[in-house]
């Protein structure tokens, strides 16, 4: 084995890390800017008179569907915003599940920037106003990986739920004190 | 004789084994035979005070029975013997599909059943075959207000009372409808869903006025009751449960019994700046009321946020319990069951009305198994703990000092900021959350129906922005001891001690009902409607229903003589949320981390709002 074919290799190796690094974690600042848009209101499994097309994929979304970075800033508003004490860690409670496979009003991630900007109609708040257009995109893709979407090495590995460590409510425990006037 | 109780519990927790597996084979419901831990003691036991608990006409015009909340029908003709002849008379869908936790009403002939959000009012007529509708009122509550419920969109209960049914709407409204012709009477606007306010409590009507209260204690709200005129539904007086004196109506006839609660303006004071305006302590449980003395009860829920660090003082007047005149509102006297709430342990249980043995006479007092876990004696003129005495599993306490009246805290089980507290019992639901007990004269007992929840809890900060949820907690929430998740215990008040216990797989978010028969029914988040014997437990009767029961089950006396027992099914509440907000249960802390302790509940019952009413055959 020459030396040379241990560079190339070793520069083989580099490349593929430093691309793996490039779309992992390709930050949308570098993107060519588009407008700081956030998509109105469009009903996602819906009849499109005429043709039956849907609109097209908001261009934003590219710049935010599986992007790492978009994911971590999401995760962090989700807490910050209160996002989670509605929808738990995914699994729902106040508002629903969204860690499921089931989107009442669409599971791209133009549709669901459009329902955090615009709320919906039974209980979902309207944040537009509220937070900016690149927070909102931010929030609908990590939305959008608590059901798995995105693929895989762009969501943290780091969960934010509790551990699922065993119960040990089966342990003895000492007396309680009864109170009682009438013995005192 | 704690120790020979809880041996006894211990024989129990095998028997229930044994039963539950031979029930798994035949797919019966899940629950142990009872397991008797005590003779039921004859001579003198509690009593419901006469002016509180009239003579029972038949009709059920309220969700406790009576001012004195009792739940106890003084009907006899299905009793033990005959029960098991229990045969369905008809059955109505109300058509919805959210937590079911009202009982229907019964005036006159005509029953009145208030459903979940949106709240439809229906009114059936009784006096002919298969009880079909007279009218329905839809008050058409706000849609958004579901996204500030916190724990399904649930009501729980209308009242009768001179021609009118009262009922509040989940988007803050108090309705009054004509119960002749379910025209609209008056409605008044009192919460506001834009700061997290909602109401899913029954009103209470009393000397002229609608009682109500807030929910919203995980939203950041400010906590109040309110005194609306029957007649107008004009607001007569509203007192907070947090801020400065003049906004509690707190003035110169309060005299609460221990020093902890003496002293000006002490919902500000045991508060961070200004965290009172934002402290929770509202009031979606239950009011009793005595005519003798014209005083109401009530117990307040948890401060918020969860998060206790963002809190530090006794949080008052969060998470106990107040006494008040009806006709101005001004408390007369306070008791704090959990100063500083740790674990979400609200104080709204109900509160029955008794009078008690006490030397030669008797002694007026409370009697209330607390969300915290400890059965309360306390005498209702003062607010003087007589005795706390644990019906559930606790670690949590050490017991209840009666000199100062504080609960003792177990600093071993003391949430500290970064870390994750384990094995936290009772859990946030408490040994007992919303669900009403029933007492009976005819026994004595008070017939619990409750759960054995044991949680983790970690902290983080909340930030409050109005309209979202102040929480600042992960809790996931598992079985406690013995594995069984729901427990009906009947309790002796006299000798503070479990009669009889029925251990019950899934937790009991159902109320329950005792009648004069000697026959006490409750249902299980399953579907299974029970019918036990009130002196030992035994099961006499089940029948399945079309979803779990989290409803209060009632008796009435039917146009043609005879009784009836009523439920409505519909699974969901807290507890339930699993099912009917179609949740994932792989995240544990779904529904405030009680998502984890119903994994299964899914796959044991669907929604769905039905009532089911049953008589004996002729």
């Amino acid at each position: 084995m020459s030396s040379r074919f241990r560079v190339s290799v070793a520069a083989i190796a580099v490349a593929a890390i430093a691309l793996c690094a490039c779309n992992r974690e390709e930050h949308h600042s570098r993107a060519k800017p588009i407008g700081e848009t956030i998509p109105t209101s469009q009903s996602p499994a819906t009849i499109f008179p005429g043709n039956g097309t849907p609109p097209p994929l908001d261009p934003r979304a590219a710049l935010y569907d599986n992007n790492a970075n978009a994911i971590g800033q999401g995760q962090q508003l989700f807490s910050m915003m209160n996002c989670v004490g509605c929808h738990s860690h995914g699994g729902g409670g106040m508002g629903p599940a969204l860690s499921d496979d089931e989107w009442r009003y669409g599971g791209r991630i133009d549709q669901i920037a459009a329902s955090i900007a615009d709320g919906r109609p039974n209980g979902m708040p309207s944040w537009r106003g509220k937070l900016t257009a690149d927070q909102i995109w931010d929030l609908a893709a990590y939305v959008r990986s608590l059901s798995g979407l995105p693929s895989k090495d762009a969501v943290s590995s780091r969960s934010e739920s509790m551990s699922a460590g065993t119960p040990s409510t089966l342990t003895p425990h000492g007396e309680i004190k009864n109170s009682d006037a009438a013995q005192q | 004789m704690r120790r020979v109780a809880t041996a006894l519990l211990g024989v129990g927790a095998l028997v229930a084994c044994a039963s539950v597996t031979a029930c798994n084979k035949s797919q019966q419901s899940q629950s142990s035979a009872p397991v008797i831990t005590a003779p039921i003691v004859g001579g003198p036991h509690a009593l419901p005070p006469a002016a509180a608990a009239p003579a029972d006409d038949g009709n059920w015009t309220m969700p406790g029975k009576n001012y004195a909340s009792t739940r106890f029908s003084a009907l006899s003709q299905i009793t033990p013997a005959n029960v098991s002849k229990l045969a369905l008379a008809f059955t109505f869908s109300t058509g919805t599909t959210k937590g079911f936790e009202a009982p229907p009403l019964v005036v006159n002939g005509t029953m009145y059943v208030i459903t979940p959000f949106p709240n439809y009012l229906f009114a059936l007529d009784l006096t002919k075959p298969g009880a079909p509708t007279k009218w329905e009122f839809k008050p058409k509550p706000a849609a958004a207000s579901q996204g500030v419920a916190c724990c399904d969109v649930v009501n729980r209960g209308a009242v009768y009372d001179n021609g009118k049914i009262f009922f509040n709407t989940l988007d803050g409204q108090t309705f009054a409808v004509d119960a002749n012709s379910g025209q609209m009477v008056w409605h008044t606007q009192l919460g506001d869903i834009q700061k997290g306010e909602t109401i899913t409590m029954a009103p209470l009507v009393a000397d002229g006025k609608v009682l109500v209260g807030d929910s919203g204690g995980e939203m950041g709200v400010r906590g109040w009751i309110a005194a609306l005129d029957e007649g107008s539904g004009k607001v007569v007086w509203k007192a907070y449960n947090t801020g400065p004196d003049k906004d509690v109506l707190i003035g110169a006839n309060f005299h609460p019994f221990y020093a902890s609660d003496r002293g000006k303006d002490l919902g500000v004071k045991t508060w961070p700046p200004d965290a009172w305006k934002i402290g929770g302590a509202t009031v979606w449980g239950w009011i009793s009321y005595d005519p003798e003395t014209k005083l109401i009860y009530y117990g307040t829920s948890n401060p918020g946020p969860w998060n206790p660090d963002q809190r530090p003082g006794d949080n008052k007047w969060s998470s106990g319990i107040f006494a008040r005149n009806v006709d101005t509102g001004q408390a007369a006297w306070y008791y704090q069951s959990s100063p500083h709430d740790l674990f979400d342990h609200d104080d709204v249980n109900e509160i029955i009305l008794a009078d008690i043995p006490w030397g030669n006479g008797r002694r007026p007092v409370l009697l209330r198994p607390d969300r915290n876990g400890f059965f309360y004696v306390m005498d209702r003129r003062t607010g003087q703990v007589l005795s706390a005495t644990p019906y559930g599993y606790i670690n949590v306490y050490k017991g209840v000092d009666l000199k100062s009246g504080r609960i003792i805290p177990n600093p071993d089980k003391s949430p500290k900021p970064g870390r994750v507290t384990r094995d936290i019992c009772p859990a946030s639901p408490g040994a007992k959350d919303w669900n009403p007990a029933a007492f009976s004269p005819v026994t004595g007992l008070v017939y619990i129906p409750h759960i054995n929840l044991c949680q983790d809890e970690g902290h983080m900060e909340a930030n409050y922005i109005s309209g979202t949820p102040y929480v600042g907690a992960d809790v996931k929430m598992y079985a406690g001891p013995g594995g069984n998740r729901g427990v009906f215990t009947a309790w002796d008040p006299i000798h503070r001690r479990p009669v009889w216990e029925i251990k019950e797989d899934l937790p009991l978010w159902s109320p329950a009902l005792v009648t004069a028969g000697n026959v006490v029914f409750y249902g299980t988040m399953d579907g299974w409607f029970k019918a036990v014997d009130a002196r030992n437990g035994k099961l006499l009767w089940q029948f399945k229903a079309g979803s779990g029961i989290i409803g209060q089950p009632i008796s009435y006396r039917g146009p043609d003589g005879r009784q009836y027992i009523a439920v409505i099914c519909g699974v969901g509440g807290w507890a339930g949320a699993i099912v009917d907000a179609n949740m994932d249960p792989h995240d544990p802390t779904g529904a405030l981390g009680f998502a984890n302790a119903v994994k299964d509940l899914p796959l044991k019952t669907t929604a769905g709002g039905i009532l089911y009413v049953f008589t004996l055959p002729r």
